[in-house]
């Protein structure tokens, strides 16, 4: 907001601020829980990777010898490639299928307010049991198979549909979906209505009002929601442990087992650092190339 | 109608047919949870073998599923009133003070948002490990406030943004001190914020599993006890009839929020002097 | 000296930026007093100081004798009026009047008296159980006013009050303000960027630049006698013209303005041969037939009661603005020659 009764020239000093001290004293609770329980996790987990177990026992001599291991062998780049493939696919289809229903929210919807509420009520139950849901579907005897087989259209169930990496792009997709829509919808709504306007009044029919104009705009959204839905798709646990079966495993499935099961936890670190270096990295060039893409067209 | 409106109409109508079926695709999966609630077979099967009650009957029994919801509660209480605090707190420096490195401190604290959840718990993890502290539905309380104080700070820091300071001036320059202030004018104006925040850091913590997982001891929270119940096909009827019992106790509970938010409106006292 | 608010030599900065500089004022009791400047001049920063948000870096603060300086906006004998009028949203109309006066411990019968009569004051009857966000800008104002009154404050301070509000309602509201502060006898302190606003409504004006005092002066000796160029340029327009001296002794003075001739300016100490710069109001300059100096007509710009015309000079390359009544100007078309008279003090000298 603009400060109306200090002059411009100090307005890097506006009058809501106070002497300094109180504020530090206000932040500090919250910076030294953070610290604790974000920094000094983190920092541990790089240094664990730096590790090796052997046995039971924790050497804690530095080495690269986790990195070596973890970008060395095959089955491990196999599963990073996965991962981001499924994500991707994952965000792909959400943006893609929510778009046009934001796009109906925001310009045709009359009750706007309602149809969000009604977009959002099927996720206040529990992310577990919505993904147990999928699995009630798509499996052998679930609802698709058992339904389609009671009305006599097929003779033997699907069994392509459970237990690989199609269930788990669909259970996420499913998941993901108002983390799609809302903030695709809230930059189209923000669109200034008039700029439509101004386009028809210069010529362009519907359609390419909707290329030249509307698209451009929501691109933040857009990237917004696949940056939102990416990153944290790459590192779940839940759907690729329910739906995914062996061919469906992802990053989280495998990081879990080296700390619960195996007990190998440098190694495990060191996956876990890997992958996000490696996701980072992906959704770091998608984002500046889809920022290049988006400056060409204007 | 207007001229923007008519050019909107000349969209396709087939988006509205759109609309509701991805309505549909959005909440079809979801409703089979209470559908297969009432199937009277402990199989999953369509259609279904018959109505009956009696999962409901056995929810209510299970004394281990009542301690890990009482768990949750207990967990989400702590998390969620902790991490308002700490955001509050932390909302409040940033807006009312000018201090130095601002954006990188709600960088900093905005991370969990960014993090993968795996990666956070097996941190978490090592943490009370190096600490030696032994793994308790306490360490799971610290890994939700972490994972929920930045979603508090985001609610109170939009809360707090469009706050006018001239109203505490004002307030100041009508006689109260600066704690009265607080009392009167800041933290009423602040309530629906925090109220939210309190709301969003419960759910956050109420449905998360897999920090849960890696940070709990002997004690389950909720999503704990599902995961478990998840591969015991016999008893998956139950966790169904839990499922379709959140749903219907949250939907519940937005909609007394939102009365309360308008109920908090409309308030007209005259009489409120000292309030 | 004796005055009801005294300010005394208050510097203040803001890091590197100097807001206030050595700034002296001495209003009096009952007084209407504006701080009037341009964006950045340092009044509102003058008025925050005065109630007790900021602390001057030097100087003091003297209100009815008493050194407030010190003492924090809750203690201080003032009450100000925000710009942004500063309602409470979650109290309605009552509380937000009543909410100064809880301090006091009031009986509720009292309590409802001083709030009925705040209303009145202010012809907001009847307003009380009224929701705030209910209420229009002005009623806003009004609401602000009424809570800050209410309070019975040895000094009221207004930062810009009236800015938010349409043309129609600021001219009442300025009428009203000024009626008010008659009848009550409270000293006003009001800060506003429309020299119109502080000249219709005040006792005096303190013209404020950069920091700094320029002027302190009732509205009439600041519009006809203003004491710098700044002064002069910011308060109505002027017309500025450079003139060589040439007569200096004694009281008055004789200037050469090539176009216009001698001028004679009352009251200028300036001696032969210096170089001045001589200041008259467009109003002042008269069209009539036995004018002194010739000119033509440049352009004619009608603006209803008044025609504003701009007027070239013979030998003078800078044309001069003159406002005359639209009803006697039938002549006055671009490129008419006319003769153009003055009063012989109309033309006051200006130090730069």
């Amino acid at each position: 907001m603009s400060d109306r009764s200090v002059p411009p020239a100090i307005a890097h000093a506006p009058r809501k601020w106070r002497a300094d001290a109180p504020g530090y004293a206000l932040l500090s609770p919250t910076l030294v829980v953070m610290v604790l329980g974000l920094a000094a996790p983190l920092a541990m987990l790089v240094l664990y990777s730096l590790w090796r177990q052997n046995g039971i026992a924790l050497q804690t001599q530095v080495t690269l010898g986790q990195y070596a291991s973890v970008l060395s062998r095959a089955p491990f780049r196999a599963l990073f490639l996965r991962s981001i493939a499924i994500s991707s696919a994952v965000t792909l289809a959400t943006v893609a299928f929510a778009y046009p229903m934001a796009y109906f929210v925001a310009f045709e919807a009359r009750a706007k307010f309602l149809w969000l509420v009604l977009l959002t009520i099927p996720f206040w139950t529990s992310y577990l049991l919505r993904v147990f849901a999928w699995k009630l579907i798509l499996g052998w005897n679930g609802v698709i198979n058992s339904g389609l087989m009671s009305l006599g259209l097929i003779k033997a169930p699907f069994g392509f549909l459970l237990y690989n990496p199609f269930s788990v792009i669909v259970t996420l997709a499913h998941a993901w979906a108002p983390f799609a829509i809302l903030p695709i919808y809230v930059s189209l709504e923000k669109i200034d209505r008039s700029l439509l306007d101004a386009a028809a009044d210069l010529g362009d029919g519907p359609l390419r009002r909707f290329l030249r104009v509307t698209l451009p705009l929501s691109l933040p959204g857009i990237i917004g929601a696949a940056v939102l839905i990416f990153v944290p798709t790459t590192g779940d646990y839940v759907t690729p442990a329910l739906v995914g079966g062996p061919r469906g495993t992802m990053l989280a499935n495998v990081i879990d087992v080296e700390f619960e099961r195996i007990g190998n936890w440098p190694f495990g670190a060191a996956l876990a650092v890997v992958s996000m270096m490696a996701v980072g990295l992906v959704t770091l060039s998608a984002v500046t190339a889809a920022r290049a893409a988006v400056a060409r067209i204007r | 109608m207007s001229a923007s409106a008519k050019l909107a109409s000349m969209k396709p109508p087939g988006l509205f047919v759109y609309a509701i079926l991805y309505l549909a695709f959005l909440y079809v999966p979801v409703l089979f949870l209470p559908l297969f609630s009432f199937n009277d077979s402990a199989f999953v099967s369509f259609p279904l073998a018959g109505f009956t009650l009696r999962w409901y009957r056995a929810m209510l029994a299970d004394g281990a599923l009542g301690e890990a919801l009482a768990n949750s509660l207990k967990v989400g209480a702590v998390a969620a009133i902790s991490a308002t605090l700490l955001g509050l707190a932390a909302a409040r420096a940033l807006t009312r003070y000018r201090l130095k490195g601002t954006s990188t401190v709600l960088g900093f604290v905005s991370l969990p948002l960014f993090i993968p959840d795996i990666v956070l718990g097996i941190s978490l993890l090592i943490l009370v490990n190096a600490l030696s502290t032994p793994l308790s539905l306490s360490s799971v309380i610290f890994g939700h406030i972490v994972l929920c104080v930045p979603f508090a700070l985001a609610v109170l820091l939009s809360r707090l943004e469009g706050f006018d300071p001239s109203l505490e001036e004002a307030s100041r320059d009508l006689g109260e001190t600066a704690w009265m202030t607080f009392l009167r004018v800041t933290l009423p104006l602040a309530l629906p914020g925090i109220v939210a925040s309190l709301l969003l850091a419960f759910i956050v913590s109420f449905d998360e599993f897999l920090i849960a997982y890696f940070l709990a001891g002997t004690d389950a929270t909720l999503p704990i006890y599902i995961w478990g119940e998840l591969r015991f096909p016999a008893k998956l009827p139950i966790v169904l009839a839990l499922g379709a019992a959140i749903l219907v106790v949250t939907c519940l509970l937005v909609l007394v929020a939102e009365w309360l938010r308008n109920l908090g409106r409309a308030r007209t006292t005259p009489l409120a002097v000292g309030a | 000296m004796n005055a009801f608010l005294e300010i005394r030599d208050v510097s203040k900065r803001f890091g590197a930026v100097t807001a206030l500089s050595d700034v002296r004022l001495a209003i009096a009791r009952a007084e209407f007093f504006s701080l009037l400047g341009p964006s950045g001049c340092g009044k509102t920063t003058l008025l925050r100081t005065i109630a007790g948000f900021e602390q001057p870096d030097e100087g003091t603060i003297f209100i009815d004798g008493a050194d407030v300086t010190a003492m924090p906006p809750e203690r201080r004998p003032t009450n100000m009026v925000f710009q942004s009028y500063a309602i409470f949203p979650h109290l309605n109309v009552f509380d937000n009047i009543a909410y100064g006066l809880r301090r006091l411990r009031l009986e509720r019968a009292e309590l409802e008296r001083r709030v009925s009569e705040a209303l009145a004051m202010v012809r907001l009857d009847g307003y009380g159980g009224r929701r705030s966000d209910t209420l229009s800008g002005g009623q806003r104002q009004r609401v602000a006013l009424a809570r800050a009154l209410v309070r019975r404050p040895k000094v009221l301070l207004l930062d810009e009050p009236l800015g938010a509000l349409d043309r129609r309602l600021r001219e009442a509201m300025q009428r009203e303000l000024r009626e008010l502060q008659r009848n009550l006898g409270i000293t006003f302190v009001l800060v506003t960027h429309d020299q119109e606003e502080a000249l219709s409504m005040s006792d005096r004006i303190a013209v404020m630049s950069e920091g700094r005092v320029l002027q302190v002066d009732s509205p009439r000796a600041l519009y006809e006698r203003p004491a710098s160029r700044i002064v002069a340029e910011f308060i109505g327009t002027m017309n500025l013209l450079e003139a060589t001296v040439t007569e200096g002794a004694g009281s008055d003075a004789v200037c050469n303005v090539p176009g216009l001739g001698a001028i004679v300016v009352k009251d200028c100490a300036l001696a032969a041969g210096e170089r001045a710069t001589l200041a008259i109001r467009p109003e002042r300059l008269v069209i009539s037939d036995g004018g002194r100096t010739s000119g033509t007509i440049v352009s004619s710009t009608y603006l209803g009661g008044r025609t504003h015309l701009l007027i070239a000079l013979e030998g003078n390359g800078q044309p001069v603005a003159a406002t005359i009544d639209s009803a006697s100007g039938a002549g006055a078309s671009p490129g008419a020659r006319i003769k153009l008279d003055w009063e012989p003090d109309a033309f006051i000298a200006l130090p730069d």
